[in-house]
């Protein structure tokens, strides 16, 4: 085991307990958060980096081939769509809890 | 060693999917549950991809690229079915 090699398993075993960590906070906040919007803003942003660092280490661990590739588009596509997601179920949590009351 | 620490991570998705369900059965109103379903997607995607990666079946990483479109065209359609009440407009 030469020092690329120690290297490569250091940052590896940091990105994925960053990962980790990040998941945790998000689904502590899911569970434990009073209301709607205080729960999207703890699973949103913690879900998109702990997919984000998790998939990175393995992009890490794989090298430059095919599948880690493959890897980078499924990344991309969910920076893509998680916060369009966000913006809308925000959207609509609005307007079902607040604009039907005044009518 | 690395093989051990992507099966343990795993693992401990697979765990943390399974507390997220709580908010997605109990939860008050429905935006509360499409926003625990949309975790949930996330999280399942990822886990699609590390059990790829642990089997060396390289093929299952496109699974999760289409596993992740449904999730988001699901939970545009929850959302814009709580906004209007119907979908055909």
């Amino acid at each position: 085991m030469n020092l690329l090699e120690i290297i490569q398993f250091i940052f590896i075993a940091l990105f994925l307990a960053g990962g980790i960590f990040f998941y945790m906070v998000g689904v502590l906040g899911l569970l434990r958060l009073p209301d709607v919007f205080t729960r999207m803003h703890a699973t949103t942003k913690c879900d998109t980096m702990g997919a984000g660092l998790i998939l990175i280490a393995l992009v890490i661990w794989q090298g430059f081939t095919y599948v880690s590739l493959n890897i980078l588009v499924v990344l991309i596509f969910i920076w893509l769509t998680n916060p369009t997601a966000a913006h809308y179920i925000a959207k609509s949590a609005y307007i079902s809890l607040y604009k039907n009351e005044e009518k | 060693m690395i093989d051990v620490m992507v099966l343990v991570v795993t693992i401990i998705l697979v765990l943390l999917t399974f507390a997220g369900l709580y908010r997605a059965i109990v939860g008050p109103t429905a935006a509360d549950r499409i926003v625990a379903i949309n975790m949930i997607s996330t999280k399942v995607s990822t886990i699609i991809v590390l059990i790829a990666i642990l089997t060396r079946q390289n093929s299952f990483v496109s699974v999760a690229l289409v596993y992740a479109l449904i999730g988001f065209v699901a939970t545009i359609g929850l959302a814009k079915l709580l906004i209007k009440g119907r979908l055909d407009i």
